[in-house]
């Protein structure tokens, strides 16, 4: 007897198709990640959690994850402004910002990094005035937060621009004409229908953010216990030759992944729900 | 008046800032000055943030790169060494990208023409390389093919090099590429039904007939999408690279890594001229993104 994993379909190919999938998948993706689950096995419990929570670790744990939840705040207020612009508004030279929007994803980090360095530096063109009004932002955390917010603008943006698109203007008339105004329309009838969107934005920019490297190594200052992101942690246990300490901090920051990644299925799944709802209605 | 006919209206006509909101209802019109002004408002707060956030880093890089003149400029990037990185970074993305479309297209081929259990599973494995740090994603290749890792003493009594050595790198942009493609072309498959390749099929033609013939031009626009994309984040990977690599000058430096090396020994000039060279490359990226994403646009209607 055989048990067919699949409804049968005239088309061929599948064993081929299904079977490279999972070939590349094991051997690209899910043995080298595994790698680092079973090293860790070679430490004890205590051991592990040492590691893990030795004060350098859990202030660039602290700093990673702190960081890229203001980071994600900030670029869930201005990409959800951004967005609105963009769809709702007519201006010279939309189509332009439009398409910058995604230059994050396109300039590679370690660019982004030193350009955003130049900028804030003590002597750059947005580091002098602003260390003119005592602010300090190359080299510091805030430089941190400036990093991430640069390289986690566009998710927000791409969530909600199809969102506000689609949605019906004919409820915000309605609202209108019931008497609400802006901030009840904005508040009562926008921002439930966005929300799903937001905040797939939201925990994408942050999943992100968590485990950006590139951009901000250039513009931390790296001291440790200060402005040292938890990646660079790692990095710097390589270079000791601590493997084992490496691949700990490496194993908490992949759960952290995963978790993060399970919250983005979630909510993706929330949002399709939501817009099939609202067409069946 | 209807959205049609807003969206038809005559640009020339069109004043310099035009809340399509306001242009639409004639009670509306007379709200109060406070509706008319919001738009206006939102659009300049807009502006300024993108102007600051994306405009001023990227005008940095190019004003950085000449700040030394003309010719300190095409002197660092004709360096041998900054001209090694290059065919490097080429050679990689070279690699990488054919390997992750191929795999694409079979992942998006199984995914979207047939059902099968633990399909929801394999689509968040596929874009699990997404939400890896590319620290980490570095590292494991090192647990897997370093000196100290699984594969390590096997492949250095063979004298075979993968950790800080070309493979090494080809690996890494390999794993954070990985969902580039499957991810644009599972969904646009998908949506696209199994009727035109069952009819192909019934009508004699073979699977790899009906994939060349009917699948990939219909997808072709967001094929194409996915493999820029795929491309840019391959010529562009820092992190996952720098923990492969050794920083081997002349041999094991990537392109980016050659700005950081450079930028580390104060060469900022330099630095900025190399990136440059990199910025160009992401400005050539949006340009093509924004030509195919209209193409693809007119290709569904």
């Amino acid at each position: 007897m055989t048990i067919s994993l699949r409804r049968p379909s005239v088309l061929p190919g599948f064993h081929l198709a299904l079977g490279t999938t999972l070939l590349y998948l094991a051997l690209i993706v899910l043995i080298p990640l595994s790698a680092a689950f079973l090293r860790t096995f070679s430490l004890t419990w205590d051991q592990f959690i040492a590691i893990v929570t030795a004060p350098r670790v859990l202030a660039s744990l602290r700093l990673s994850f702190g960081a890229a939840f203001l980071a994600a705040c900030v670029n869930a207020v201005f990409g959800l402004l951004l967005a609105w612009v963009l769809v709702r508004y007519r201006f010279p030279g939309s189509k332009v910002i439009d398409a910058l929007v995604d230059l994050p994803f396109a300039l590679p980090t370690a660019v982004a990094g030193i350009a955003l360095t130049a900028v804030y530096a003590p002597n750059g063109w947005l580091g002098a005035p602003l260390a003119a009004l005592g602010i300090k932002v190359a080299f510091t955390p805030l430089g941190i937060l400036v990093a991430l917010i640069f390289i986690g603008l566009p998710f927000v943006v791409r969530t909600i621009q199809p969102v506000l698109e689609d949605m019906e203007r004919e409820l915000e008339e309605a609202a209108r004409s019931l008497g609400a105004n802006g901030l009840q329309i904005f508040v009562k009838v926008i921002l439930p229908t966005i929300m799903p969107a937001l905040l797939t934005g939201f925990t994408l920019a942050f999943a992100r953010a968590v485990g950006e490297y590139g951009s901000v190594v250039f513009i931390a200052g790296n001291m440790p216990m200060v402005s040292e992101i938890a990646p660079l942690v790692i990095i710097s246990k390589l270079e000791q030759y601590d493997y084992p300490g490496a691949t700990a901090l490496a194993v908490v920051m992949l759960l952290a992944s995963f978790v993060m990644l399970l919250a983005i299925n979630l909510l993706q799944g929330w949002m399709r729900r939501r817009n099939a709802q609202e067409r069946k209605v | 008046m209807s959205a049609v006919l807003e969206k038809g209206a005559p640009k020339a006509s069109a004043p310099a800032m035009r809340p399509r909101a306001t242009a639409r209802a004639g009670p509306q019109r007379s709200a109060s000055w406070k509706a008319a002004l919001l738009p206006i408002v939102l659009t300049t707060i807009a502006l300024l943030y993108v102007a600051v956030a994306l405009l001023v880093p990227l005008a940095a890089v190019f004003v950085e790169a000449f700040r030394k003149g003309v010719e300190h400029y095409f002197t660092s990037i004709s360096d041998p060494e900054a001209w090694s990185a290059i065919r490097l970074t080429f050679t990689a993305a070279a690699i990488a990208v054919p390997a992750n479309l191929v795999f694409g297209i079979a992942a998006a081929w199984a995914i979207a023409k047939f059902d099968f259990r633990g399909k929801a599973l394999l689509i968040t494995l596929i874009d699990l390389p997404f939400s890896v740090s590319p620290v980490v994603s570095g590292l494991v290749y090192v647990l897997m093919f370093g000196l100290q890792g699984w594969f390590g003493p096997w492949l250095a009594e063979h004298d075979i090099k993968i950790i800080f050595a070309v493979p090494g790198i080809v690996l890494a942009t390999i794993f954070v590429t990985f969902p580039f493609v499957a991810r644009e072309l599972i969904p646009l498959m998908q949506a696209q039904g199994r009727e035109e390749e069952e009819a192909a099929v019934v009508l004699g033609a073979s699977g790899w007939q009906t994939l060349w013939r009917v699948t990939l031009p219909n997808v072709k626009w967001g094929l194409l999408y996915g493999v820029i994309l795929c491309n840019a984040r391959a010529m562009g990977e820092f992190g996952a690279v720098s923990v492969v690599s050794g920083h081997i000058r002349g041999s094991t430096n990537t392109l980016p890594l050659h700005v950081e090396i450079l930028y580390n020994e104060y060469n900022f000039a330099a630095a900025f001229a190399c990136a440059s060279l990199l910025a160009f490359l992401a400005l050539v990226t949006l340009v093509i993104k924004t030509v195919v994403e209209r193409r693809f646009l007119k290709s569904q209607r």
